[in-house]
């Protein structure tokens, strides 16, 4: 195990923080390049329909502008992520407002403006889908009108992208079981849940350099992209596709990057291949920098989701069985849906122990811009409904919530949903006496209580326990087939070589930490190299809680190769002082001129996971968490704050405690924000309140006290016991926040974000409840979506 | 149509000839190569272009040149003294007040702003005084350790 004077464990700086506290890290557009123009996007004023014409202005001299439309495409017209529905410039089809159709460049910036109000176009509208809903009943009633994609695009039925059915069993036996379960259960607790669109609001929107590369006869030989990114490769592939160009004459390096939440996951293929088609037309390096409003307008959000759960219960809490559908609104295009819909549905169940339970899910298309990657993946979605869901069901039976959790806890040797068996240690129920002990909870439940009687104010405190899984979903990682290389530079230095990228959350520095542990030299001593797809191998997107576990572990690894080949070929000692490291390594250039050692990802076991039925290891591995939240709702104002919030979360072996912590504070931070403060306004598929003066996010003035908690407990898939931290934090906070409104003024809310107009509509009665909303304040309105039978 | 601005930028006088209109975020960056200083919003809302003028915190995506013509003007890069990082700026990279950046020179500046005003802030007095500054990353609890690290350094000076 890892001593007192180990690196992993320890907190030194971040490796690029000292160029980002002087001002001097270079973000995309902080960079140019001789000769370079500026792109822009000329996009869709219409969510569905065909575009009839499209008209210059004549004042406008257009011979000093790069055009390009859809038929300039060398390649493909498609963006590759799982399919190809998705055009990069649309053809003739719109299927959402602020689709991109035709893209411009000019040696000034300046003159862009004017160029893009310019042009006019026309549309034959066709009518639109703005809802799951909508969606659905196109559907139902064989509109086809609103049919928006026939199904065979996505190889699934009309409107819907992807479906998955799972059960926690084989299929029949589930069936039996659930109804059998239903059959003798003491009550049967239905809900629906609603989570709505949250935009990433990284403050570097996303951005560009591109440069393309002709030969005598002008013909593309090569393109590259640098800019702001998650996943070098992924943007990639996409330039493969639009160029029709092998891969090693596609290259994305990675700038410096001002945040990203899964924002610049896929998106960075759609701003890249632009910028590239524009630079391969007018000869130029193209930069393009959307601002905030084109951001917020035209780039990926979470997913809405809509979650309804039905669940037998015995009279002393036992969890019987469950059947839960999840259903995300998609977007226009299949985009990364089905892989948020599959983190979704695995997730859907929670960390409980279910006899039988089976999970129906799918992804419906609307007219919206396609929704995206943003942190947690689906997971915050469906685990908003289950765990608003498990204080519901503890009203019913009667049992407090945190003790309905208790009796149901998935333990060491159970088997989840999926019928993973969980072999390492997991222990929920000191994860809950600890959270509870740590916040407070007993004490504060009974003042909150008492002193609610006589105050405008109420308070109230609520708790969520959840999971989060780490790294790609089954035989993902597998797939991925992730490799990872270090070399020594001149100076004897080792280097790693890696395409998984910094942007805020630490992977530059846990990863040198990481090398600097195994080959037992300074942290300083270790340098990360610019993710550069010319120069470093391919270990993954930087995504799904995998860098610092996965990508970890192959550091680990590689380190470890490194110091046997100088054990072996430059006399290192078996336990060695940094400077005869650095002496052996010398040595070993001076001989063989270079050394880089490379490892390939290896699964720790034969990855046991049926993909159709969906089924069995669903994750490598789990983090656990209880989080709790206190909250004020203000009768006067109808506003509702976070008062105090407590997270105590199990991700192994915490890699660097300061990292570690900004990670959870960050992530709750953007989970109060979700819950309570960030509302999406649609209007024909449009965000209307693109801007940061009125999308609110929470500000410093807004967040309460964060007091993070960690329990250590060693897992073997990460390097030094490591697990996945990155998306567990966003996964907590919303339904803590809306567990505990409901303990403050005792009205149960099921949809966020939950804003003060609408906690005032509720109250005052202002207007009908909502469809999905289940307790209301006059009994009765309890009808059909309350149907909380004694069986 | 341009003018000629004179400002005063972290110590040195700088003239440009340059449309009066022309945002001092544009000016900064693009004329005089001062990139530390980012756009967010453009619309004075996140705070990433805060700078100081005339020692005053300001959002310089708001500020048309012309209107510091004469001034002086405050930018990360003139935070540090020949490469030696400001107690502020180590208390950040020291505490995690900095994660992916982009926030950070505007939250340095108005940290420097209320440090000078407000020597010994509570922490409500930092919420406040950081509340124009947006950052998505850190929750802001690392920045505020960071900032209370830094009053107490300067205390001790």
């Amino acid at each position: 195990m890892l001593n007192d004077d180990s690196i992993l464990g320890s907190s030194p700086v971040r490796k690029e923080g000292r160029a980002k506290v002087l001002g001097t890290a270079r973000y995309i557009d902080d960079q140019s390049i001789p000769e370079m123009w500026h792109g822009t996007t000329v996009r869709s004023s219409i969510a569905r329909g065909r575009i009839r014409a499209i008209h210059f202005a004549q004042e406008i001299d257009w011979t000093q502008f790069a055009i390009v439309r859809s038929s300039d495409i060398p390649g493909e017209n498609a963006i590759i992520h799982l399919t190809k529905d998705h055009p990069c410039l649309a053809d003739g089809e719109i299927n959402h407002p602020e689709e991109p159709i035709l893209l411009l460049a000019h040696p000034r910036k300046t003159a862009l403006l004017a160029a893009v109000a310019g042009i006019r176009i026309d549309y034959d509208e066709l009518p639109g889908i703005f809802t799951i809903e909508d969606s659905e009943a196109a559907v139902t009633n064989n509109d086809v009108d609103r049919i928006i994609w026939e199904g065979s695009e996505h190889g699934g039925t009309a409107n819907c992208f992807k479906q998955y059915l799972m059960h926690s069993g084989v299929a029949k036996e589930t069936e039996e079981g659930l109804a059998g379960a239903f059959e003798t259960a003491d009550f049967i607790v239905e809900g629906e849940y609603r989570t709505s669109a949250q935009e990433q609001l990284y403050i570097e929107p996303n951005g560009v350099i591109a440069e393309c590369e002709k030969d005598d006869k002008g013909n593309v030989v090569g393109v590259c992209v640098r800019g702001s990114m998650q996943c070098p490769y992924y943007v990639v592939h996409a330039l493969t596709v639009v160029f029709s160009l092998p891969e090693e004459k596609c290259r994305a390096i990675q700038t410096e990057t001002g945040g990203a939440f899964g924002g610049k996951e896929d998106f960075p293929s759609v701003i890249g291949s632009h910028a590239a088609l524009l630079a391969m037309k007018c000869g130029h390096p193209v930069k393009m920098i959307y601002d905030r409003a084109e951001d917020m307008a035209a780039t990926t959000k979470r997913h809405p989701c809509r979650t309804r759960h039905r669940t037998a219960v015995s009279k002393d809490g036992k969890l019987l069985g469950a059947e839960i559908e999840v259903a995300l609104d998609g977007g226009a295009y299949a985009t990364l849906s089905p892989v948020v819909l599959s983190r979704a549905t695995i997730h859907a169940p929670g960390p409980y122990r279910w006899p039988f339970v089976r999970v129906r899910a799918k992804a419906m298309a609307t007219n919206h811009p396609p929704h995206g990657a943003f942190r947690g993946f689906g997971a915050p979605q469906s685990l908003f409904a289950m765990e608003r869901h498990m204080d519901k069901i503890a009203r019913v039976v009667g049992l407090a919530p945190e003790e309905l959790r208790r009796r149901n806890f998935l333990q060491t040797g159970d088997r989840t949903a999926t019928g993973q068996l969980l072999t390492e240690p997991v222990d929920m129920e000191h994860l809950l006496t600890r959270a509870l002990r740590e916040s407070h909870y007993h004490e504060k439940l009974a003042r909150f209580a008492e002193e609610n009687s006589h105050s405008p104010i109420k308070r109230g405190i609520g708790i969520a326990t959840f999971m989060h899984g780490a790294g790609f979903t089954g035989s993902g990682e597998r797939r991925l087939n992730s490799v990872v290389q270090i070399e020594l530079l001149p100076d004897g230095r080792p280097q790693i070589l890696v395409s998984s990228t910094e942007f805020g959350q630490g992977t530059n520095t846990i990863l040198c930490q990481v090398a600097a542990q195994t080959l037992q030299i300074p942290y300083e001593a270790v340098t990360i190299a610019q993710p550069d797809t010319q120069i470093v191998p391919n270990s993954g997107p930087t995504v799904a809680s995998r860098t610092a576990m996965i990508v970890g572990k192959l550091v680990e690894r590689a380190s470890a190769q490194l110091l046997e080949t100088l054990r072996i070929g430059a006399c290192l000692p078996g336990s060695h002082l940094p400077d005869q490291f650095f002496f052996a390594a010398k040595q070993y250039l001076a001989e063989h001129g270079s050394l880089r050692t490379s490892v390939r990802y290896e699964p720790m076991k034969p990855v046991d996971w049926d993909e159709e039925l969906f089924h069995g290891d669903a994750y490598p591995t789990y983090a656990w968490a209880v989080y709790v939240a206190e909250v004020a709702v203000d009768l006067n104002t109808y506003s509702a704050s976070v008062t105090r919030f407590d997270a105590l979360q199990e991700v192994g072996k915490v890699m660097h405690p300061v990292l570690a912590k900004g990670q959870v504070e960050g992530g709750i931070a953007q989970g109060i924000g979700y819950a309570l403060y960030e509302k999406c306004v649609w209007k024909d598929g449009r965000m209307m309140n693109n801007q940061m003066t009125n999308y609110i996010m929470p500000t410093s003035a807004d967040l309460p006290e964060i007091h993070v908690h960690f329990e250590e407990v060693p897992s073997p898939h990460g390097p030094g016991g490591a697990k996945g931290i990155g998306e567990l934090p966003m996964d907590g906070p919303a339904p803590a926040i809306l567990n505990a409104i409901e303990n403050a003024i005792g009205v149960s809310f099921n949809t966020i974000p939950l804003l003060p107009e609408d906690i005032f509509e509720r109250l005052t009665g202002f207007t009908e409840p909502s469809r999905g909303g289940s307790e209301e304040l006059d009994p009765d309105r309890v009808g059909e979506f309350l149907p909380e039978v004694n069986a | 149509m341009s003018t000629t601005v004179q400002i005063t930028v972290n110590g040195q006088p700088q003239r440009v000839n340059v449309p009066p209109m022309k945002r001092l975020l544009d000016v900064l960056r693009e004329d005089l190569h001062l990139t530390g200083t980012k756009e967010g919003c453009g619309e004075g809302e996140c705070g990433a272009c805060a700078v100081l003028l005339n020692d005053e915190l300001i959002n310089s995506c708001l500020i048309p040149v012309l209107q510091a013509n004469g001034a002086r003007v405050c930018t990360i890069e003139g935070v540090a003294t020949e490469g030696h990082l400001h107690p502020i700026q180590r208390c950040f990279l020291e505490r995690g007040g900095a994660q992916c950046g982009i926030c950070t020179p505007g939250m340095i500046l108005a940290t420097h702003h209320l440090l000078d005003t407000h020597p010994n802030p509570t922490l409500e007095e930092i919420q406040e005084g950081l509340a124009g500054n947006l950052c998505r990353c850190t929750g802001y609890m690392r920045i505020f350790e960071a900032v209370q690290r830094a009053a107490e350094e300067q205390h001790a000076l």
